[in-house]
């Protein structure tokens, strides 16, 4: 029987790491994230995960080893946060291009400057083009449960992509929350060893990361966003088969209330939980308000979303990013990409949230949500900024 | 590879661009970088092979008869045989001109 227990959400997520049997964790410590690969080095070094924790001197390095180990065939897990992804980001496209499937956590900080350790979306924003599969969690279970699904999807052979879960720095990563484990024979059943296509082994070698001349890029680009694209079936039939296993169903789109809602806003990580407690507020009172959550990022499931958001008239998009000059925060311009092939498309208004660990309240939401009621036009503003 | 590079659509990529045909690099012809030739003369040569120490790209052959020859399908053209010559055999051409013009 699954066990529920009360745990720190980043205990939770290393703990999935070591029943995912992973080979190779190369990490370097950086806050919020530091708690994750802290308890996992602490697991390798008490002899219960067989693994290599290579404690390297910087992220740029950490994605180096997991690419290297990976391309040799290991189970590869790494782990960051803002400045880390940041110096990380080179080998981050690499890892991608290669279609190495390495799992990484960003537990999401902003990033300098005004230095900061708290939390927004500046950081996986930076990347949103890096070609990883990139999902945002809710809560601590979701962050637990994905490791595993992470691991899953990237390992298929239809997919064979490096796979990022997103979750929110401080908010989940030093919250104890009740997390349900699964047994260590339900996560073999649902995830098998991994079984690469090739591998850097002398019996057969291959080269891999070879360069690649005007003659042949393109076509390495066009075979490289056709995989991705065609990834989407896999992730939803790893979330099906875990669903069936554990009861535990998740969706590229999660809708709440959004039956007969006339305003729709739209979430992405553990703002989902705020929002709904202000849906229902304003439900109670009659408002036709529902939520739409964005758990799958990259590749953006763009006929889930459209059908999510059918017969809205108003969407209110939460952005946790700027982007400077640009038409709104970058899942704004995202969702406005995704509706304008539609005729008779609703309004979207974007606020920019949370900010650098900024709370975000219930009521905040139900003002948003009446503000962008009254105020016609499609706009965006950085909202709760002292005048 | 079974084809010309120009010939190769994105399906016949392998995933993630791997190469799985080893030491296939001596196909590549890098001699299509080059803008300018080396131009050998054999009456200057001391045939000391320094110029076959210093080519960066092993495209320089020595013959039987201890004098050398250039292989312009890996050449570059970049020149540093003839800054290493002792004797001023070798001098470097324009792509275009033709031999001794």
């Amino acid at each position: 029987m699954a066990t529920r227990v009360g745990m720190e959400v980043s205990i939770a997520a290393a703990e999935a790491v070591k029943q995912a049997n992973a080979d190779v964790i190369a990490a370097y410590p950086i806050t919020p994230q530091t708690h994750i690969v802290e308890h996992l080095s602490e697991l390798v070094n008490n002899g219960e995960l067989d693994a290599e924790f290579v404690p390297v001197e910087s992220e740029h390095s950490a994605m180096s080893v997991c690419v290297g180990s990976s391309a040799a065939g290991a189970r590869a897990f790494t782990c960051t946060s803002s400045q880390g992804l940041a110096l990380m980001s080179e080998i981050v496209y690499a890892a991608a291009s290669l279609r190495l499937p390495i799992l990484m956590i960003l537990a999401n900080r902003s990033l300098n400057s005004p230095l900061s350790i708290w939390n927004d979306h500046s950081d996986v924003m930076s990347i949103r083009d890096c070609g990883w599969i990139q999902v945002f969690a809710e809560n601590g279970q979701e962050v637990y449960d994905h490791v595993f699904i992470g691991f899953r999807v990237a390992e298929d052979r239809n997919v064979l992509n490096p796979f990022m879960i997103n979750i929110d720095g401080f908010i989940l990563t030093h919250v104890i929350e009740p997390v349900e484990l699964l047994e260590q024979e339900v996560v073999d059943r649902y995830l098998p060893p991994y079984q690469p296509l090739y591998r850097l082994h002398p019996d057969s070698p291959v080269s891999i990361g070879c360069f690649g001349p005007p003659v042949l890029f393109t076509e390495a680009k066009k075979a490289q966003n056709e995989a991705f694209c065609k990834t989407m079936p896999y992730i939803i039939k790893a979330w099906q088969e875990f669903g069936d296993l554990t009861g535990r169903y998740y969706h590229p789109i999660e809708t709440y209330r959004t039956e007969e809602a006339q305003t729709i806003l739209i979430t992405q990580g553990s703002l989902g939980e705020t929002a709904s407690i202000a849906i229902d507020m304003m439900r109670e009172k009659g408002e036709p308000v529902g939520l739409v959550k964005i758990r799958l990022w990259r590749p953006f499931p763009f006929e889930e979303f459209r059908k999510a958001v059918r017969g809205a008239e108003l969407v209110v998009v939460m952005d946790r990013a700027v982007s400077y000059g640009g038409p709104g925060g970058p899942l704004a311009g995202e969702i406005r990409s995704a509706l304008y092939p539609q005729e008779d498309h609703p309004r979207v208004v974007n606020f920019i949230i949370g900010l650098g660990g900024r709370d975000v309240s219930p009521e905040d939401f139900v003002q948003m949500a009446q503000r962008a009621k009254a105020t016609p036009g499609q706009w965006y503003e950085i909202y709760g900024v002292r005048e | 590879m079974a084809k010309p590079e120009n010939e190769i659509t994105w399906k016949d990529l392998n995933v993630g661009f791997v190469v799985d045909e080893p030491g296939n690099a001596s196909v590549y012809r890098t001699g299509d970088w080059r803008s300018q030739r080396p131009l050998y003369n054999r009456e200057r040569c001391i045939r000391c092979g320094t110029c076959y120490i210093y080519c960066p790209d092993m495209a320089i052959k020595i013959l039987e008869d201890g004098y050398i020859e250039h292989d312009l399908y890996y050449c570059k053209g970049c020149g540093i045989c003839v800054q290493e010559c002792p004797t001023g055999a070798i001098t470097m051409v324009e792509e275009e001109e033709k031999d001794g013009d």
